[in-house]
């Protein structure tokens, strides 16, 4: 069983597992930090080649501040611009990927995190239906507004909450895209 | 106790979730689908077979009164590094279940374990027991998990069954209660036999 405690080996036995346990640690986190990376830089390539065309360029991360926010974007050369929208949805916040090409138009979106509610809200992350509708939407034809506030967005069933974030994160996306092309 | 009996101990007779009624948050918080029950199971597996084995090592020489926050840096430890692991090998399971990883470091089964157990045996034992638990745990987990996902999805381990939703409240926390409360009954039911 058990030493009996004193003073000397209490402070002995704790400082001795503490540095066994964070040596341990750092020689792990020195092993995986490439590893970590390369899958998060894998998970943006890939998310930016679903929102936009294909292109031979490198994207090329920048970030802009429009009305006291600041947006991440990947600016590809001849292709556009996949930028990272974060609105508040239903259950916390919803980020978004938005393409958006050089000629103004959305071309794809894709959800990066979210935490709506499954089988409602979650559904924004899969429904095609609904994520394919921003397909080569022209904002300055069509409304980004869901339906039921006037608009041209066709809500997900039962989760108007988020349809309606999922709506506001590309339409900041495209404020960002004006912002972005205004200068040129 | 046989070493059989330590591995199958898991199933019925200690079942951590039924019996012991331990380590309720990650059994109601992840297993609103049987896959991401299952990887939750395995998750904590991993921690509690080698939390058990280096516990049972340690345990002659650390003084009584330090024993727990030993323990829980012990158990931290390999939390974290299994959260490293699947962020750097596994980035999809890690991204449904990044969240409760952390965890399971106050998960009561873990230390639980390490207390009542490999405080006390063997390093052998101690790395049965922890597969036993282990195993029952993760089984226990994907029976819940493949119960909300038909009731609630329609489907099993992704594949579905049904167009449509199913019952969504059992996706959601109430079902989660449901699910654990009839299953336990039932589990108790026929384990008395």
């Amino acid at each position: 069983m058990a030493a009996k405690s004193n003073l000397r080996n209490m402070a002995l036995s704790l400082t001795l597992v503490c540095l066994v346990c964070s040596g341990l640690l750092g020689v792990v986190y020195a092993m995986t930090a490439e590893p970590i990376r390369k899958a998060e830089e894998a998970k943006v390539a890939a998310s930016i080649a679903r929102v936009l065309p294909e292109s031979e360029a490198q994207p090329v991360q920048e970030s802009i501040n429009v009305d006291g926010v600041d947006y991440t974007y990947y600016r590809l050369p001849g292709a556009g611009y996949a930028i990272i929208s974060t609105v508040g949805g239903f259950g916390g916040p919803l980020s978004v990927m938005v393409g958006i090409s050089e000629d103004g138009i959305v071309v794809n979106s894709v959800v990066l995190s979210h935490s709506e509610t499954p089988g409602l809200g979650a559904k924004c992350a899969t429904d095609v239906d609904f994520i394919d509708q921003f397909k080569g939407w022209d904002p300055a034809e069509k409304r980004l507004v869901v339906r039921k506030d006037g608009g041209d967005v066709d809500a997900i069933t039962a989760s108007t909450i988020t349809s309606r974030a999922y709506t506001k994160a590309i339409a900041n996306a495209v404020v960002v895209y004006s912002k972005l092309t205004e200068n040129e | 106790m046989s070493k059989f009996g330590l591995i199958t101990k898991g199933f019925l007779k200690e079942n951590p979730t039924f019996v012991l009624v331990l380590g309720m948050c990650p059994t109601l918080a992840t297993t609103t689908s049987a896959m991401n029950g299952l990887e939750m199971g395995l998750a904590t597996m991993f921690v509690l077979i080698l939390s058990n084995i280096v516990i049972s090592l340690i345990a002659p020489v650390v003084p009584d009164k330090v024993h727990i926050p030993v323990y829980i840096v012990v158990i931290a430890t390999f939390v974290t590094l299994l959260q490293l692991l699947m962020q750097a090998y596994t980035p999809e399971v890690y991204e449904t279940l990044g969240l409760f990883i952390p965890l399971i470091v106050v998960n009561c089964i873990v230390l639980g374990r390490a207390e009542a157990f490999a405080s006390k045996n063997s390093v052998g034992d101690s790395a049965l027991d922890g597969i036993g638990i282990g195993l029952g745990f993760t089984l226990t987990l994907t029976i819940i998990g493949i119960v909300r996902e038909v009731l609630g999805s329609g489907s099993v381990f992704g594949w579905k069954f049904i167009a449509g939703d199913g019952i969504l409240a059992f996706v959601m926390a109430p079902g989660a209660f449901l699910v654990l409360g009839y299953l336990m009954v039932l589990f108790n039911k026929l384990a008395k036999r």
